[in-house]
Formats: C-alpha cells, structure tokens, sequence
C-alpha cells in the first residue's frame, strides 16, 4: 500500500463524512461461517470515541468529495473551494480489512459525493461492499449510503449487501429544501427510500417460507435531519420524524445540529453556535415516541410547537398533564410507570421485578436507580412523607431546577446567573 | 460473643462453590469468604480452609441453576470474575436466598445481596464490552495480532467466545498484564498461555523487531482517521472521557502521543 497517499486521501475523505451522525453498528446479525472474517451479532460495538464525545464504531469516509450537486449547507458542495479526493475500490476494501483485524472498527460507512451521476455513483458504492462480501468473506456491518435518484435495480442489489442503508432527508420540510438545495427534488429522496422499504418487507415474508432466503438489510434504514439550518420549529422536526418512522418504517432518524461552515445569507453565519442542547431534546423526544409510548401530539402540538430548553420533555409534558398523576408505584401498569419524570426504561423494569417480592418505599426506589428529585412530585409509593403540598407546575420545575444540577445549564440560564 | 468463622477458597469459582456446599453441609455461620493470601482484619475469627471438590461444587450448581434463571446464573458468575472483595458472602447470600425461596430471586431488587450481585455483574458487562472494544491488536512478524490488556476485572474468560467467533481466520494473543495470562487463539481454539516479558521489552528497538513493518503504518492511519473525524466545533471533553476513561489510553493507539 501507498501508505502517505492513503493517508492524505483519508484526511479528506474523513473529514468530509464526519457530518454524517449515525455509526450505528447494531441490528444486524450476520454469523461467521466456514472460518471467515468478522460476525456481527446484533450489538454494536463503540471502539473509539472522538474528542468530541461521539461514537467510533465504523469506518466513516467518502468514497469521494466531488460533487455535481451545490446544497448550501453540504461541506462538499460544488462551488466550496475545497481539496478533492478518491478512493480506488480496492484502497476502501484494503483499508476496511486492516482495520477490521485490528479491532479498530465494526465495519465500512460508505457514502459519496456525486459524480456524473446517481446510478454511477451507486454502482461504485455497491462494488466495495460486494466485494468486501463475497471476496473477503467479510461478515462485519456495511452501511451504505443510497444515494438520491439511484435505480431500482441498485437498490435492490444494494440491500444484498448492505447490512443498512440511508439517505438524509437532510432538511425536514420540503420548502426549506427548495430554498437551500434547488437543484434537488424532495422525490429523489424517496424514491430509494421507498424500494428499500418494499424491497425488506418481501424479502422478510419470502424468509418466512424459504429459510435460505438471502438477508436484505438486516439492519434496515435509517435518516438524518439538519437541525437549525433553515427556521424550522421543533414540532415540525418532530412530525417529519413522526412520517418517516410510520411510513419507510425507519430504525433509526437522526439530529445533526447544524455546524457552522459557509458565509452564505441563507443560513447560520460561520461562528454561530451549534444548537446542542437543542438537538439533545430532539434525541429525548425521539426516545420518548420509540421507547416510552408517547404519541407525538402530546409532546409536541399547536400550543407547544417548540421543546421547553430548561427541563426534559417528559417532565414538561408531566407537567402540563398533573392531573394524570400522582401514580402509585406500586400498583401503576407499565404504561404509566413509564410516564413518570426520572424513571428510566431500567428502572421501570425493576421496579415491576422489584414490586412482586414486597412494597416498593423511597429507599428502594433510590436503590434502584430512580430520580427521586424528580420523580418524588409525580408518585406515592410505601413510605410517608410522599408530596402532599398542592403545587402547580411552576413551582415544581423551579424547585427540581433549583435541587439539580444539568450538564447544559450554563447555555441557558440567563436568569439564574443572577445570583 | 459468638466465633465468627471465615472461609479460605482457592479463588477459583469451583472453589467458591465448594465453600456454598460446606456452609450448607456443615451449617457454619460465616462472615466471610477469602480468596488466597488476603490480610485478615478480624482478630477472632476462626479460619476453615476449604478444599475444592469438583463434585461438591457440581452438586452446588445443579441446585442453584434449578431456581436461578439464565440471568441469575450469569449475574452470580459475573459477579465473581469482579473481584471486588467481599463479594463472595454476597454470592453466598444470592445462593442461600434462592435456596429459601425455591424459585428465582434475581428480580428481587429490595434484597441488598440481590441489589448488589446485579449491579456488580452490571459493572463486569460494562468492562467486558469495553474489553471487546477497546483491544487493540498489533500484527508481529510471525502472523499474530497481539493485544495487552488491563481490565478492572477478569474479563477474559467471557471476551473469548466473542474473538474467537469474530477473529476465526487470524490467529491472535490477548494477554492480561495484571492478571499475567493470556489466551492464544491458534486457528482451531484458544488456549490460555502465560508470557515471560523480559523486562526491557518496552523498548521502541525490541518493538520494531517484535512487528510487521507495516504494523506502525496501520495505526498512523488510524490516528489520522481518529482525527479527522472529529468536530472542533464540537468538543466535549467531559464526554470524550466519560466515554473513553484516562486508563485505558495507554493501550489506545489512537490516543498514543508518539504517531504523528
């Protein structure tokens, strides 16, 4: 190998992907047959964390940054006079093997600037997955990228491959899109979206009579939105959210805030804060849908179009809905248990285990892992002494405000800096 | 005042079992349970040593994975590869619980001993995963991926199905420094070996006679990698280390100050 080229191309090309926020390497189980490289068996694996606290878990690059298209906010976008490279096939399927024997990485992230044209670019991006599959006998995660207005048919070779594909939707309405990428069409995003979706759930049902059907993309598909790029409220984020996870059956959408990297008039100016905490609450709501039973609507509506900074969203929600609680942790069903500010999935858990042996108390409750100082003004369990003061909702969230400490505190709390 | 008795096992898990069957057998009051060489504290305790008895330790085990579920059975064996001193009574005390009680306990969060063995085989998971991440393997000259590793805690007896299954067409090393043992991986199946580091084998000559000479390029491409995946405008280092604590670097060669 030509390790100094190698190394200048994966400067940029690295660089260039670093945008891109999922390395999820879970979902997928791909067992290691006849002795080959690599299994993948369901969990993923976070082998590095970058400086900046995320997740290392693939091997993310471009295959290249040339790009015909010139979305404002894209970093490799045509008109950024910036340095371009390309990697050969064979230079990514080196590069992927070598670190994968390493333990460095779970697996390839491919995605590309486009060059010529969609199936072209495509074309390459299934190559190094196939024959990082059938010549290296590679059973580690291939996440490809689909890239917008690819074929049909490569998207269904694609998927043979891949163990997950995605495309970002990038911003979440389709007029934004109009205003910072003109030339693409919000129906290019779709399409690709759309095969792989019906692509999955006929190879699942063909699965289901023919054991030796061939694994489509196990992992499934997944998106990511730009958060703060172009005005949007929460609530519209949310519900776009909302869209792709009931109709392309999405595992996973993303939040990237926007990081600042061009003086054009249409964004963010260079030097503007990236909205983290904001994005933060996107990722609780989002969690709050998949995992707690939330219907968007309750947490997000016309009276509450954007997310309350200071506090959770479920504490806020909470709080608008008092007349729901105070719950009985000791006889509440899951449901509601889950609804509960400070009590986690695990602790919901435990707490229904916990509660079949004897009568679940403060202490317990501690124990196990429950946020009391939330979770005290929201429940009675078997001890004395639960809330029995008549608060209303301001004077719960000042006083879990003021007997907490929050890691995002100090971006917001213009008010409290005062004492 | 009533004698207090401790037991001293060989440190093996069948050794701890061995001691479960005594307490039962012989209907001891114990206070404690000791692996080898551990200072005593308690001036009056009067000290029994257990021998291991495979059959008694069998005996053991047969009754408890009766009650215990999947779960509980590998909470209590994590929980032992802790070596967190006095877990063994803990181990003990989820043992004589189960027996009580006749079914499964490892839900009964409110029970201290119970509390405790999850929260303790929550913590060996946590390193085990770390363990399965954070190896990092260098190719010698003889074809071995090599890897040091210092875990909290012994880990390496459950990481093995883990590389074997992933790494089963390259053989490799994984050696517990604190430990000092090692499982070599020959192609067929791993086996535990132990190494003699002569003592100077920290030095950069040694090192560069010991691996492929592409060895070092690979993790200079890693550490570009490592880099320029990062957002600047981002950092968080709070997080960074949160994610990826200060001791476990020195065998990250992504954070190795010397590739440049």
């Amino acid at each position: 190998m030509m390790f100094d080229r190698i190394k200048e191309k994966l400067e940029i090309l690295a660089d260039a992907a670093k945008y891109d926020v999922s390395c999820s390497s879970s979902g997928s189980k791909r067992s290691n047959k006849n002795k080959g490289l690599g299994n993948s068996d369901g969990m993923g694996i976070c082998h590095s964390y970058t400086q900046d606290g995320r997740c290392v878990s693939l091997l993310k690059i471009l295959l290249t940054n040339h790009c015909i298209f010139d979305c404002a906010y894209c970093v490799t976008r045509q008109s950024n006079d910036i340095k371009r490279a390309a990697f050969k096939v064979q230079e990514v399927v080196d590069l992927t093997i070598n670190f994968y024997r390493r333990n460095y990485i779970e697996g390839l992230f491919l995605s590309s600037g486009i060059f010529k044209d969609a199936d072209f670019t495509m074309e390459r991006l299934i190559r190094v997955a196939k024959k990082l599959r059938l010549e290296e006998n590679f059973n580690g995660y291939i996440h490809l990228k689909s890239i917008p207005g690819a074929s049909d048919e490569l998207m269904r070779e694609a998927g043979l491959y891949a163990d997950r594909l995605s495309v970002n939707i990038e911003i979440p309405t389709v007029s934004g899109l109009k205003k910072l990428a003109p030339e693409k069409n919000h129906s290019d995003f779709i399409k690709p979206m759309n095969k792989v979706k019906n692509e999955i759930i006929q190879y699942n049902s063909e699965k289901k009579l023919i054991k030796s059907t061939p694994k489509y993309a196990p992992a499934g598909q997944s998106t990511q939105m730009i958060v703060g790029a172009s005005g949007e409220s929460d609530r519209e984020i949310m519900l776009s959210a909302n869209y792709y996870y009931k109709n392309y059956n999405m595992k996973r959408v993303y939040y990237s805030g926007y990081v600042p990297i061009s003086n054009d008039p249409r964004l963010p100016s260079l030097g503007s804060q990236v909205p983290m905490l904001r994005e933060n609450r996107l990722y609780q709501t989002d969690w709050l849908m998949r995992f707690y039973g939330f219907n968007v609507n309750e947490l997000l509506n016309q009276q509450f179009p954007n997310l309350d900074v200071e506090i959770d969203p479920k504490l806020s929600w909470a709080l608008r809905n008092q007349h729901q609680f105070p719950v009985d942790v000791n006889s509440a069903e899951k449901e509601m248990l889950l609804r509960i500010p400070g009590v986690g999935l695990k602790s919901a858990h435990k707490i229904l285990q916990a509660r079949r042996f004897r009568k679940l108390n403060y202490d317990h409750l501690k124990a196990i892992g429950v946020a009391l100082n939330r979770a005290r003004y929201f429940i009675i369990c078997d001890s004395r002494g639960w809330e029995t003061r008549d608060l209303g909702p301001a004077k719960i969230k000042s006083l879990i405000l003021r007997n907490s400490i929050g890691k995002f505190r100090k971006d917001y709390s213009s008010q409290l800096s005062l004492f | 005042m009533k004698p207090t008795t401790c037991l001293i096992y060989d440190g093996t898990f069948k050794g701890l079992l061995t001691c479960v069957y005594t307490v039962f057998e012989e209907k001891i009051l114990v206070n404690n349970i000791l692996p080898p060489g551990t200072p005593q504290t308690e001036m009056f305790a009067e000290n029994i040593e257990v021998l291991t008895d495979e059959g008694k330790a069998k005996r053991v085990w047969k009754g408890f994975i009766k009650y215990a579920t999947q779960r509980g059975q590998n909470a209590v064996y994590y929980a032992y590869l802790s070596e967190i001193p006095k877990i063994e009574l803990d181990i003990l005390r989820y043992m004589q619980h189960t027996f009580n009680c006749k079914t499964s306990v490892d839900g009964d969060f409110t029970n201290t001993h119970v509390l405790k063995i999850a929260q303790t085989a929550k913590k060996v998971g946590r390193e085990k995963h770390r363990m399965e991440a954070f190896v990092r393997f260098q190719l010698t000259k003889d074809n071995i991926y090599f890897s040091n590793i210092e875990p909290d805690f012994n880990v390496l007896p459950i990481i093995e199905k883990h590389f074997t299954s992933r790494y089963s067409d390259q053989q490799w090393i994984i050696y517990d420094l604190k430990r000092n043992f090692g499982l070599y991986y020959d192609l067929e199946k791993p086996k535990i070996i132990h190494i003699n580091f002569s003592e100077n084998s920290t030095l950069s000559e040694e090192k560069e006679h010991l691996f492929d000479t592409s060895e070092i390029e690979f993790q200079k491409l890693w550490k570009k990698y490592f880099e320029a995946t990062t957002i600047k405008s981002r950092i968080n280092t709070r997080l960074h280390k949160q994610h990826m604590p200060k001791r476990y670097w020195r065998y990250l060669s992504e954070k190795n100050p010397l590739h440049n």
